[in-house]
């Protein structure tokens, strides 16, 4: 059961093989078994997804189902939930219950897909190790003591470890791609505006997008489906139809140009992870795509100018966590400014700070223009490199990460060089365009994953790229020993 | 030494409409606390706000009614700080590109000249909550009902140099929110408030003192007085040998003065930036011409129109003018009895004085426009005097109903009879035999004294003018 | 860009955030590095760039003024830290 496709498990659930409420508690059970070397969950909501799956049967029974009604899914602690605790990983929503549904949520929930749980993840996103949490580390299920990425990390680690069929994720800088990568799923982070942020805790509300992680990109593009779409109630989510992700997977790729960034095969990349790449170059090759060099020249300046633009939205949208209204509030404030100050020194973990301390600074006066305008300078010459390349190509491949998953605790109290592994992950979405990270090869049994990037609004043709590539290879398909 | 005034004043007009700006929550007053606060105005996790149509077009109707420029491309920023009844700690603003600016207003000075005011931007915001103090102890209770209402902060040039400008333009403002119905102009509860930004300097001097910044005055009363008791203190500081520093002040209305606030925040450091749960607000040129259609009648062009068409002098049409409603009202009264300056007389007198009495508005006038319309016919028509029409309109106030069914119920209607007021003439002059004499002798100041009798014996019913006639012919005779 | 102590205590105050003595050391450190990382971006010549403050050229959408919300105060203060008589408490403000 746990090896089976969405496509595959729909239509069990279609026929009648198995019902949903058997799929749930197959999943619940597998999370009850594995989940405690990993820790990809915050919550598990038993009782709600077994209440979900008996919907999800009488729907099927009465012939009211859609492809992912009754299949199981974990949802990024990100999410907003009513009912159900949001902790965003953080001991500032530690008791947080949302008084409402997150657009995602909503979605799925008409899907019928049947909501697992609450999966780990850095604090308010901002990481790429999932170290951050306030719940633990998520651990990598390639390798218990190394990292699963982040900061959709738990997500991750559950669609590796087969502890879910599907898990939503979201990604700033790379925050589904580079999980993605290190634990061997596939993950797509679509266009901004093409997925609602209403009811997704906002870390950097112009860089900030939900996305689908799954196994392959078929599954990918069954979650993606159900979660794509306007949404009158967020300002910035783009107000056009949805291409049929699932429709084009088979597409034929003859003649596709692919271009490959000179700039993300220099020395800072593990050889290795190079030849990976290579290899599913020659891939893609047979299937008829045509490769050509292309040149992205800011693409260094991208690490640097996310580094201001994100923390400075992050600095300001985490604001609204002062222990009035909601949330973590400090024991006996003396006055005013000492609420507010215990309450967010002792509510937010160190990244977080450091990370509402850089944007603060970035945004203060004498600093705005050095700082925060210049990077939106920078973002708009990288936006250009993407807008020049995608004139003489139809997508662009390269690495997801310059290197497998590192050591749990290794980069811990080096923030820049923890900020350089998303390094090919980040001007995609300073440039607000898609990209998906796809498994193509091993290391020392680590998992290696490529990039493809679309131009805006190309999600389909990523999926159908990388659906095509997973018929031809089968680095997908393996399972991290230890997970049976 | 002489002194001179420097002023700007920033106005923050709610915006009349019935969501917030941001939001789908009731902006209607004196809800019970936090009822009327959606999680968006909360600032929960994950909420996003969406802009309000209606918000946009009455900026812009603003900015076209005084003749300001309007940007077609205009951006939200956030105005970053802590304040527990700021919840998302950022305010929605407009900074680098409001929507509306380089506008102006002429106001109206007391020795009859008018001065341009120049109108520096006018800006999208929202409100944020209020602080209750009272209720607790120890404890500030927040009420975010208003959180999030729609305000156009309106920001004048510092082009004022008394007090009296000041209210002057003020009022103008006041007044023509209300005209153009995108603010209810209430400042008791807050949909219109002041913030005046002071400095004084040597006459003739150029440059800016140093200003303080009084905040929240609530009346055009209290506008004249703190900055009257501002630009006082200092001058006395610079007569002293001091300097005037700059820093927000609160006025006081109990002692009528002005005090220093404890600063909110050391130096103010907002980190303004561009919202990017926004996008820039582009308006084109129909959008700006659908409201310039939707626009009213604007005040000084009525005025003008009150003076040319009614032939009224400036300074009726510039009293009948003040709000929308009065205008409409006399237009109506005046179209009923087709006598404009008669009309325009007594909505200024009685109908004013009633209202002033009574502390209504014109909305809420018992006595509907047509009805003193048909009242002021009977004046024109000699049915009744001027004197028995206060009477009756007295009594319609009190909702007596029709002018005329009083007029015949009270028996007002005015003696013309000749005979019969010869009849009255010659009882009077009988009566004050020693009167006549005087009168005949030549003291024809006496003639009053009899008008008053005659008119005393009527009733007051007596046609004056036929009274006044027949008199002098009869105490000539004899 | 190097950041002293006195920089974060700063900066610290600015965010609201109680920054424990001990680990400001660190902070300074760290958000030094982080600075010095990104003055990279001082190599570049931005003169004539546009900043880009969102990814997509889009524009503002505009909500109908329709009232959709409903009273929801007892779920929301359900939440809440500290809540009295229906308002949200916070230590005395002092204006």
């Amino acid at each position: 059961m746990i090896e089976k496709s969405v496509r595959e498990l729909s239509a069990d659930l279609h026929a009648r093989r198995v019902s949903s409420e058997e799929l749930t508690r197959h999943f619940l059970s597998r999370i009850a078994r594995h989940d405690g070397r990993l820790n990809s969950f915050i919550t598990v909501c038993e009782e709600q997804a077994l209440a979900a799956a008996r919907e999800a049967d009488i729907r099927l029974a009465e012939g009211r189902a859609g492809p992912l009604t009754g299949i199981p899914y974990a949802h990024k602690d990100i999410f907003c939930t009513e009912g159900i605790r949001t902790s965003c990983a953080s001991r500032m929503l530690d008791n947080f219950i949302a008084p409402y549904d997150a657009t995602v949520t909503e979605k799925l929930r008409q899907a019928g897909a049947v909501m697992l749980g609450k999966t780990n993840m850095d604090e308010f996103a901002m990481g790429s190790s999932n170290e951050t949490s306030y719940y633990g580390p998520v651990r990598n299920p390639w390798d218990t003591e190394r990292v699963p990425g982040g900061s959709s990390g738990g997500s991750a680690a559950a669609v590796a470890a087969r502890l879910t069929p599907l898990a939503t994720g979201t990604d700033t800088g790379g925050s589904i791609r580079q999980p993605a990568a290190l634990t061997g799923i596939t993950g797509i982070k679509p266009t901004y505006g093409r997925v609602s942020r209403w009811g997704m805790i906002a870390f950097a509300s112009s860089l900030d997008q939900g996305g689908a992680m799954a196994r392959s990109a078929e599954d990918a593009a069954y979650l993606l489906a159900a979660m794509a779409g306007f949404d009158p109630r967020d300002s910035t989510c783009a107000d056009r139809p949805v291409d049929d992700y699932v429709a084009h997977l088979e597409d034929d790729l003859g003649g596709l140009r692919i271009g490959l960034p000179k700039e993300y095969f220099t020395g800072d990349l593990d050889a290795r992870v190079g030849a990976c790449i290579e290899a599913a170059v020659k891939v893609l090759e047979g299937l008829g795509v045509v490769f050509r060099d292309i040149h992205l020249p800011h693409a260094h300046l991208a690490v640097p100018a996310y580094y201001v633009v994100a923390p400075a939205e992050c600095s300001s949208n985490l604001s609204r966590y002062d222990g009035v209204r909601f949330g973590y509030r400090c024991e006996n404030p003396r006055d005013l400014e000492d609420l507010y100050k215990r309450t967010r020194g002792e509510g937010f973990g160190a990244e977080v700070k450091r990370r509402i301390m850089i944007g603060t600074y970035a945004l203060s006066a004498g600093y705005y223009d050095a700082y925060y305008l210049k990077a939106q300078q920078v973002r708009r010459l990288i936006a250009a490199d993407f807008r020049n390349a995608f004139e003489e190509v139809d997508l662009i491949l390269g690495p997801t990460t310059p290197a497998p998953a590192f050591r749990l605790g290794e980069k811990v109290d080096d923030p820049v060089t923890m900020y350089l592994s998303d390094v090919y992950t980040i001007a995609v979405n300073l440039a607000g365009l898609p990209g998906l990270s796809a498994p193509c090869g091993f290391i020392d049994g680590l998992p290696v994953g490529m990039q493809l990037i679309g131009n805006y609004f190309e999600e389909a043709r990523l999926l159908n790229v990388a659906h095509r590539y997973q018929q031809e290879t089968d680095w997908h398909r393996r399972r991290p020993p230890g997970f049976d | 030494m002489e002194w001179e005034a420097v002023i700007g004043l920033e106005i923050h007009a709610q915006l009349a409409t019935k969501s917030k700006i941001f939001s789908g929550a009731s902006t209607a007053y004196g809800a019970p606390p936090n009822t009327q606060a959606c999680a968006v105005d909360l600032g929960l996790p994950g909420v996003l706000p969406v802009l309000n149509r209606e918000a946009v077009r009455m900026a812009v109707k603003f900015g076209l009614a005084t003749n300001a420029k309007i940007n077609l491309r205009s951006v939200f920023a956030r105005k970053n700080y802590f304040y527990p009844d700021l919840p998302k700690g950022y305010q929605i603003s407009q900074y680098e590109l409001p929507i509306v600016y380089d506008g102006w207003l002429d106001i109206d000075l007391e020795d009859g000249r008018t001065k341009r005011i120049g109108i520096t931007r006018a800006h999208l915001e929202e409100d944020a909550g209020k602080s209750l103090h009272e209720d607790f102890e120890d404890m500030t209770g927040i009420d975010l009902n208003r959180a999030g209402t729609p305000l156009l902060e309106i920001v004048s040039e510092p082009d004022l140099r008394s007090p009296q400008e000041a209210v002057a333009y003020m009022k103008k403002l006041h007044a023509l929110v209300r005209y153009l119905g995108i603010c209810d102009g209430n400042m008791q509860e807050g949909s219109f408030r002041c913030d005046a930004n002071v400095s004084v300097r040597r006459k003739g001097e150029h440059r800016f003192g140093t200003r303080t910044e009084i905040k929240n005055v609530n009346s055009f009363r209290f506008v004249e007085r703190a900055l009257r008791y501002e630009i006082e203190r200092q001058i006395e500081v610079l007569e002293s040998g001091g300097a005037v520093v700059q820093e927000t002040r609160l006025y006081d209305a109990a002692r009528d003065e002005t005090r220093s606030m404890r600063t909110k925040e050391e130096a103010n450091d907002y980190r303004y930036f561009p919202d990017p749960d926004l996008l820039p607000l582009v308006l084109d040129e129909a959008f700006v011409e659908e409201v310039r259609r939707s626009l009213p009648e604007l005040p000084d062009a009525k005025r003008r129109r009150f003076m040319d068409e009614y032939g009224l002098p400036a300074y009726d049409a510039g009293v009948l003018t003040a709000s929308r409603e009065l205008a409409d009202y006399y237009e109506a009264v005046a179209a009923a009895c087709g006598e404009p300056k008669l009309a325009a007389n007594w909505v200024m007198g009685e109908f004013s004085a009633y209202l002033n009495r009574d502390g209504l508005e014109v909305p809420g006038a018992p006595v509907p426009p047509e009805a003193l319309g048909r009242l002021l016919t009977r004046i024109q028509d000699g049915t009744i005097s001027g004197k028995i029409a206060k009477e009756v309109f007295e009594a319609m106030w009190d909702g007596e109903g029709d002018p005329d069914a009083i007029i015949e119920r009270r028996g007002l209607k005015q003696i013309t009879d000749t005979a019969a007021i010869e009849a009255m003439i010659r009882e009077v002059m009988a009566a004050n035999p020693k009167q006549v004499e005087q009168y005949r002798a030549g003291k024809e100041k006496l003639l009053g004294f009899f008008v008053g009798q005659v008119m005393k014996a009527s009733k007051g019913k007596a046609n004056p003018a036929e009274v006044n006639r027949l008199l002098k012919r009869l105490l000539q005779e004899d | 860009m190097a950041l002293g102590p006195s920089d974060v205590e700063k900066i610290a105050h600015l965010a609201r955030l109680a920054i424990d003595p001990t680990d400001v050391e660190t902070y300074a450190r760290n958000l030094s590095d982080i600075l010095a990382f990104v003055d990279q971006l001082e190599s570049v010549d931005t003169r004539d760039v546009t900043p880009m403050a969102h990814p997509l050229d889009m524009t503002q959408r505009l909500r109908e003024d329709v009232v959709t919300e409903t009273d929801r105060r007892e779920h929301f203060q359900a939440i809440a830290p500290a809540v009295d008589k229906g308002l949200y408490l916070v230590p005395r403000v002092i204006e």
